[in-house]
C-alpha cells in the first residue's frame, strides 16, 4: 500500500475511474469535489450537455458522500433523522429527503435507499458523521461512511436505458426511483432508475474493483449512441433545468452557515411537501411546527423566468428595481428551452402581488467592460424540463 | 389508570418541595420515589447496628426559606440538634469559624484585618447574588417572558455599591479562590478553610478557574451551619408530612421506567411495575441527563439537544465516609460538637484535587467532618459514637474500583489518625462510599451531588444547559425540577420550589 504518509503530494483523492477519466479528460479540467478530484468538463462542456438531453452520457459519482445504515431499528432511527417518511419507503425503492437540526433548518438534501427491510445507503453533498452517529446513540443501528467502498456512475440520457440493455442488462421494466440487482462478471451490480439530470437516466453502483471493467463495458456498449463522459458544468446545465438544488450552492447546509439568518427551513426551500408530520417526532420538527403555525419562514427558493439570454449566475433581485429581494443562486440559459432560467432565493414578502415586479441586475463582462442590464423576471413552475421519457415505463428507445 | 394533574419523578427534597408548592396551589399532585423511602440525598441510615448517620448531605445550610416558611417544616417536625455550628480547625493552634462565613477566631492582628475585610466583600458580593436563586434564570433570546423588573433590581443592586465595589465584583467574579486567598492572607489554617469551603462537592479545585463562584453560592444560600436532629431524614420526613398535608400522594418503592409521550407531549410516567400513570404535566427532580437520555430517550428529542443532555458535566468528586466508633475521639484542639475540617493548606486542597484528573486517589485527602452522636442520643450507642466525613477529591472513573475505594479509605483514615492519634483503634465498623457508589445508590449520574458540576458554564440560564434552564423543557408538559436545575444542589429545596412557581406561572398552558 502506498505511504500514507505521502498525502500531501496528492491533496486530493482519485476516484477509481480516475485513469479513464484522466484520459478522456482532453484539457485537464478538474475541481475539487468533497476531496476528489473531478472533472469540470472533458473538453467540450456543450457536447456534453447535449449527450444527457439527446444521446447517453456518464458521470463519474464516487465522491459523493455514502452512508450504509443498518440494524433492525434503522427504519426507527431514520423516521426521527429525516423529515420524510421512512415507514412509508418499500424495499428496494429511492426517495429523496432532507434533514433538519434542531432549529429546523436544513443540514443537506440527499437520496436514501431501502435495499431491505433493516438495510439503508444514505448518499449526500456534505459529511455527516457525526451528526448521524449521535443520532444513532439509544438505536440499534450501525452508521458507516462507504463512500469508497462504492464505485458509482451515473449514465443518463434518452439512449441510457437502451445502453444498459446492450450492456447486457434490461433494466426497461423498472419504475423511477426503484432499484435493480443485476450482475457484473459474476458479482452482483446494482442499478437504480436514479439520477440529477431531470432525465431518463440510471445510476449503477459497483464494487470499486470492477470500476475500470464497468467503463470500458458501458462506454463500448454505448458507442452506437455516442455515450460520452460528461463534467460538473454540464451536470449542473442539466440540473438547474431540472429545477434541483445543491447543497453549499443553492442553499448553505445548517452547520456551515456562520450567520445566524443564512440558514433555511425546509419551508424557505420549497421542500416542506417532504415532510411527514404524522410519523411522530423527527429532529427539527417542534420548530418546523411552530414555523408552520406562525408563518414565520422568511424566504422562497423559486424558479425565475428572466429576459433576454444573458445568464444571471449570482445576479441581485429586485423589486421595482429598488428594494432588494433576494438571489439568483443558480441560472442558465436553457440550449432546450430556448429560456433564461434560475433559481433564487427569494424573500418571501415578494411572492404572491409583489412578484408581478421584479427584477435582475445583471452584471455583463464584455471585453473588459461591465454591461449592466436591469432585466424583468417572472416567478415561474420548477422543475424547468421534465420531459415524459422521465417517467416513461418501458422507456421508449430512442 | 390513576390520573393527576401532575407527576413529579424524585421524591428528593426539591421533588417534595415541588410538589408541596403545586398541591398548595390546588393541583392533584403525585409524587414517585424509587427508593423505600422518600429524601433522596437528605436520609438518615444506620449503617451499623445502633449506629445512625445522615447517609449523604449531613448539614444543613442552604434550605430556602420559602421553602421552610412554606411547608412550615417546623410544624411538621423538623428540629435542630445544632443551629449554629462552629468549624474548628484542629492542630496545635486551632482556629476556628462560626457558621458558613462568619466570625473566626485564632487568628494574628494583621491577618485578622484582612481577613475581616475580605469577608465583608464577599458576604456583600454573595448578597448580591441571592436574589437570583430564588428566581427563574433569565433566558437569552428576544421575547423570552423574561422577568425584567427583578433582573433590573437584582443587576442594579451590583451597580449601587459603587465604582469601586462594581468594579472588584467585576474582577473577583471569575476568579479562583487561591488567588484571592493568597493575595491578602497569610494564615494557612484559614486559607486551607475557605479553600476547602469554596471547593466542597465541585470538580475544582482552589486554583481551578471560576472557583471563587463555588464560595459565593454557598455563602448565599445561607449564613449558618445547622444538624437536624435526628439527621438529614428527618428534613425529608417533615417535608413529606408537608407534601401530605398539602395533598400530595406519594408512591415510594416505585421507579419510573420511562416518562409516556402522546400526541408531542408528556403525558405520564410508566413504572417499573409496567403500571402507567396520567399526568397533564410530568417534573422530573431527578438529574436532568437520566431524565432524557433515559425516561425520554431519543425518539422525542433532537439529536442536538440529546447530545447537550449528555454533554451536561457531573463530575463527583466527593466520598462520604461513616465510621462507627467504640469510644470518643480526640481531634487535637477541637471539640466534637465542632464541624471539623482538615485542610490544612490551600496547596493540601489543591494536591488533594490534582490526582483525580487523573482517575488516582489522592493520598492526603482533605475533609469535613461531623459527629452527630456528640449532639444527640440515639444517633450511636451509648458512649459510643458515629463520625460522618465528606472526603474529597475521590475520583469517579479509577481504574479498578474496588482498589481505589481501599486505598482511599486507607488513606483517610491515615489522616484522620493524624488529627486525632489512636482514632484507628476504636472503629467498629467503617463504610466509604466512592462517587460511584453514591451514583449506584442515589442514582446521581456521575456521583454528582448537584445533578451536575456547579460551575460558571453550568450555572443560572446554563443550568442544566441553555434552553431548559427554566425548568421547563421542549416536550411540551415535561418539566425539570431537580439540583441539576438553577439554583443547583445542597438540601435547599430552591430549584424544586422554582419549578413549581414557573409552572404556576405559566397558568393553564
Amino acid at each position: 500500500m502506498r505511504d500514507k504518509r505521502l498525502h500531501y503530494k496528492t491533496p486530493l483523492l482519485q476516484t477509481p475511474f480516475h485513469p479513464r477519466t484522466s484520459a478522456a479528460n482532453l484539457h485537464g479540467h478538474w475541481a475539487a469535489w468533497a476531496g476528489y478530484q473531478g472533472a469540470t468538463d472533458f473538453g467540450d462542456t456543450e457536447m456534453e450537455y447535449t449527450a444527457v438531453r439527446n444521446a447517453v452520457s456518464v458521470y463519474d459519482l464516487c465522491p459523493m458522500v455514502k452512508y450504509e445504515i443498518s440494524g433492525t431499528q434503522a427504519q426507527d432511527y431514520l423516521d426521527r433523522l429525516l423529515v420524510r417518511s421512512v415507514a412509508r419507503l418499500p424495499v428496494g425503492a429511492v426517495h429523496y429527503t432532507v434533514w433538519c437540526d434542531d432549529n429546523g433548518k436544513v443540514m443537506d438534501d440527499g437520496t436514501l435507499f431501502r435495499l431491505g427491510e433493516t438495510e439503508f445507503l444514505l448518499c449526500c453533498q456534505e459529511r455527516h458523521l457525526p451528526w448521524l452517529l449521535d443520532s444513532a446513540i439509544g438505536y440499534d443501528v450501525a452508521v458507516r461512511e462507504v463512500t469508497e467502498d462504492i464505485a458509482a456512475l451515473s449514465l443518463q440520457g434518452p439512449c441510457s436505458a437502451q445502453t444498459l440493455k446492450a450492456a447486457g442488462w434490461d433494466v426497461s421494466t423498472l419504475k423511477p426511483f426503484r432499484i435493480a440487482e443485476v450482475s457484473f462478471q459474476d458479482k452482483p451490480l446494482r442499478i437504480s432508475r436514479t439520477g440529477f439530470t431531470g432525465d431518463l437516466g440510471y445510476e449503477i453502483w459497483a464494487d470499486p474493483r470492477q470500476a475500470l471493467a464497468l467503463w470500458d463495458h458501458l462506454m463500448q456498449a454505448g458507442a452506437p449512441w455516442g455515450i460520452r463522459p460528461i463534467g460538473s458544468d454540464a451536470l449542473d446545465m442539466v440540473r438547474i433545468e431540472a429545477g434541483f438544488l445543491i447543497a453549499g450552492a443553492d442553499f448553505v447546509p445548517a452547520e456551515q452557515a456562520l450567520r445566524p439568518d443564512r440558514v433555511r427551513s425546509p419551508f424557505e426551500l420549497g421542500l416542506d411537501w417532504l415532510i411527514d408530520w404524522e410519523k411522530g417526532h423527527f429532529n427539527g420538527r417542534r420548530a418546523l411546527l411552530a414555523e408552520r403555525e406562525s408563518g414565520a419562514s422568511e424566504w422562497a427558493l423559486v424558479g425565475l423566468d428572466i429576459a433576454g439570454n444573458v445568464s444571471a449566475e449570482g445576479a441581485i433581485l429586485y423589486h421595482g428595481k429598488e428594494r432588494e429581494a433576494g438571489v439568483v443562486t443558480a441560472a442558465l440559459w436553457s440550449p432546450t428551452l430556448k429560456r433564461n432560467i434560475a433559481l433564487a432565493q427569494l424573500r418571501r414578502s415578494y411572492l404572491g402581488p409583489k412578484s408581478e415586479d421584479l427584477w435582475v441586475e445583471i452584471y455583463a463582462m464584455r471585453e473588459l467592460n461591465y454591461v449592466k442590464l436591469m432585466v424583468p423576471a417572472r416567478v415561474t413552475q420548477r422543475p424547468f424540463f421534465s420531459p415524459a421519457r422521465r417517467r416513461a415505463t418501458p422507456p421508449e428507445d430512442f | 389508570m390513576q390520573s393527576f394533574d401532575v407527576a413529579i419523578i424524585g421524591g428528593g427534597t426539591n421533588g417534595l418541595a415541588c410538589a408541596t408548592r403545586l398541591a398548595q396551589a390546588g393541583r392533584k399532585v403525585v409524587v414517585i420515589e424509587a427508593a423505600p423511602e422518600v429524601g433522596g440525598g437528605a436520609g438518615t441510615v444506620e449503617f451499623a447496628p445502633g449506629f445512625r448517620v445522615s447517609g449523604l448531605a449531613h448539614l444543613l445550610h442552604m434550605l430556602d426559606p420559602r421553602v421552610a416558611r412554606g411547608m412550615a417544616l417546623e410544624r411538621h417536625g423538623l428540629k435542630l440538634a445544632a443551629s449554629d455550628l462552629v468549624t474548628a480547625v484542629p492542630g496545635p493552634a486551632p482556629l476556628t469559624m462560626r457558621g458558613v462565613f462568619g466570625k473566626v477566631q485564632g487568628l494574628d492582628p494583621a491577618d485578622m484585618e484582612a481577613w475581616q475585610e475580605m469577608q465583608a466583600r464577599l458576604t456583600r458580593f454573595a448578597g448580591k447574588l441571592a436574589p437570583f436563586r430564588a428566581m427563574t434564570p433569565p433566558r437569552i433570546a428576544r421575547k423570552a417572558g423574561n422577568d425584567m423588573l427583578a433582573l433590573a433590581r437584582a443587576g442594579l443592586s451590583i451597580r449601587a455599591m459603587g465604582k469601586d465595589e462594581f468594579r472588584e465584583f467585576m474582577r473577583l467574579f471569575l476568579i479562583n479562590i487561591a488567588d484571592v486567598l493568597e493575595d491578602d492572607l497569610t494564615d494557612d489554617r484559614l486559607m486551607g478553610l475557605v479553600a476547602f469551603d469554596t471547593t466542597l462537592g465541585a470538580w475544582a479545585g482552589p486554583r481551578s478557574p471560576n472557583s471563587l463562584l463555588g464560595l459565593l453560592n454557598r455563602i448565599s444560600g445561607g449564613a449558618r451551619l445547622a444538624l437536624p436532629a435526628g439527621g438529614m431524614g428527618s428534613v425529608a420526613s417533615a417535608m413529606a408530612e408537608a407534601a401530605h398535608a398539602a395533598g400530595v400522594v406519594i408512591l415510594t418503592g416505585q421507579r419510573a421506567a420511562a416518562i409516556t409521550v402522546g400526541g408531542d407531549r408528556a403525558v405520564g410516567v410508566r413504572l417499573d411495575s409496567s403500571e402507567e400513570i396520567a399526568a397533564g404535566r410530568v417534573i422530573s427532580a431527578i438529574c436532568p441527563r437520566t431524565t432524557f437520555a433515559r425516561l425520554v430517550g431519543p425518539a422525542h428529542l433532537d439529536t442536538g439537544f440529546l447530545r447537550q443532555a449528555r454533554g451536561i458535566r457531573a463530575r463527583g468528586g466527593a466520598a462520604k465516609l461513616h465510621l462507627a466508633l467504640s469510644g470518643a475521639p480526640e481531634f487535637t484542639g477541637a471539640d466534637l460538637r465542632a464541624r471539623i475540617v482538615i485542610a490544612p493548606s490551600v496547596d493540601a486542597v489543591e494536591t488533594a484535587f490534582n490526582p483525580v484528573k487523573y482517575g488516582e486517589v489522592p493520598k492526603s485527602p482533605v475533609m469535613e467532618i461531623v459527629l452527630p452522636s456528640a449532639h444527640e442520643p440515639g444517633m450511636a450507642p451509648e458512649g459510643q459514637h458515629s463520625l460522618s466525613a465528606i472526603v474529597q477529591f475521590a475520583p469517579y472513573n479509577p481504574a479498578d474500583p474496588d482498589a481505589a475505594r481501599a486505598e482511599m479509605l486507607a488513606n483517610t483514615l491515615a489522616v484522620l489518625e493524624k488529627h486525632a492519634p489512636g482514632i484507628g483503634k476504636l472503629i467498629l465498623h467503617a463504610e466509604l462510599l466512592m462517587p460511584y457508589d453514591i451514583e449506584a445508590r442515589y442514582g446521581m449520574s456521575g456521583g454528582s451531588w448537584h445533578h451536575g458540576d456547579l460551575a460558571a458554564e453550568q450555572m443560572l440560564f446554563l443550568r442544566p444547559f441553555a434552553g431548559v434552564a427554566q425548568y421547563r423543557t421542549p416536550l411540551a408538559g415535561l418539566w425539570l425540577a431537580g439540583a441539576g436545575s438553577h439554583p443547583g444542589g445542597g438540601i435547599s429545596g430552591a430549584p424544586g420550589w422554582n419549578a413549581a412557581g414557573a409552572l404556576l406561572a405559566e397558568g393553564g398552558q
